[in-house]
């Protein structure tokens, strides 16, 4: 039988709304599964802890050639029509209404959730030196603010996911 | 009543919901290592056997925690190594199909 995985240390390295949440349900999914996690927020990923951020965050319809309107089997946004004012805002409140379906929780919440369930919540030092952030403009959910040198000691036995 | 008895589906939870009572409640609590089914996990357990019966899958852990007056944290301690999949299986109803 294959040894099962213990530990997963993900890493959220992007700001939009697209770009954290796939950590968080892998996150959450470990605790569920009762893995043991940890989530490392670095560069614009800091932003889904970041008091002022969290709630704020987008859809980036720019940039994502992905991107179809209204849902995954219709027709691509062009790029420009992407950069129309209110179209991120769009994107999002579109996004979100989806997610409240399937019963996932706003950013906010869902730290609160996947923190109260055990996995331990940290900043990137680099990020936040030159961001010029410090500890009292994050949630109250981040246990610490830590170097890489000490996101690899904790992820000692981890696997590690990086999004 | 042993074990053998039981039917199973391929996670080893119940095959049939018939078969559920207050006693294989306590022997599938026993396979995951819960010695004892107090007050608040029955709690849980009605609570994940109610959603079933309306909505024909167990609830999300948010649901449970929202509803239930049961909270993540308490969850967790309650139903240690993975709440949702370990009630369902007490409560005699397959492994939950969602992702949160």
């Amino acid at each position: 039988m294959k040894e099962p995985i213990k530990k997963v240390s993900i890493v959220v390295s992007r700001g939009s709304l697209e770009g954290v949440y796939p950590g968080l349900i892998m996150a959450n999914g470990a605790r569920m599964e009762g893995i043991e996690a940890q989530l490392f927020f670095t560069f614009f990923g800091l932003y889904a802890v970041l008091e002022k951020k969290m709630d704020k965050l987008k859809v980036a319809t720019v940039g994502n050639p992905a991107m179809c309107v209204p849902d995954a089997m219709g027709p691509g946004l062009p790029t420009w029509m992407g950069a129309i004012p209110g179209m991120s805002w769009y994107a999002t409140s579109m996004m979100k209404k989806e997610m409240e379906k399937l019963d996932i929780p706003p950013v906010r919440e869902f730290i609160e959730m996947i923190h109260d369930a055990g996995c331990e919540i940290y900043g990137c030092k680099a990020t936040v030196d030159m961001f010029h952030l410090s500890k009292k403009d994050f949630c109250p959910q981040v246990d610490a603010v830590i170097t890489v040198g000490e996101f690899y000691e904790k992820s000692a036995g981890a696997q590690i996911i990086f999004t | 009543m042993s074990e053998l008895t039981l039917a199973r589906d391929a996670d080893g939870n119940l095959a049939n919901k018939a078969d559920w009572n207050e006693e294989a409640a306590l022997m599938l609590a026993k396979e995951e290592g819960i010695e004892l089914l107090n007050e608040r996990r029955w709690v849980v357990i009605n609570f994940m056997r109610k959603v079933f019966e309306e909505k024909g899958d167990a609830p999300s852990i948010r649901r449970l925690t929202k509803e239930s007056g049961i909270n993540t944290k308490e969850l967790y301690e309650l139903f240690p190594g993975g709440p949702a999949k370990k009630a369902a299986k007490i409560a005699g109803l397959p492994k939950p199909k969602g992702c949160i």
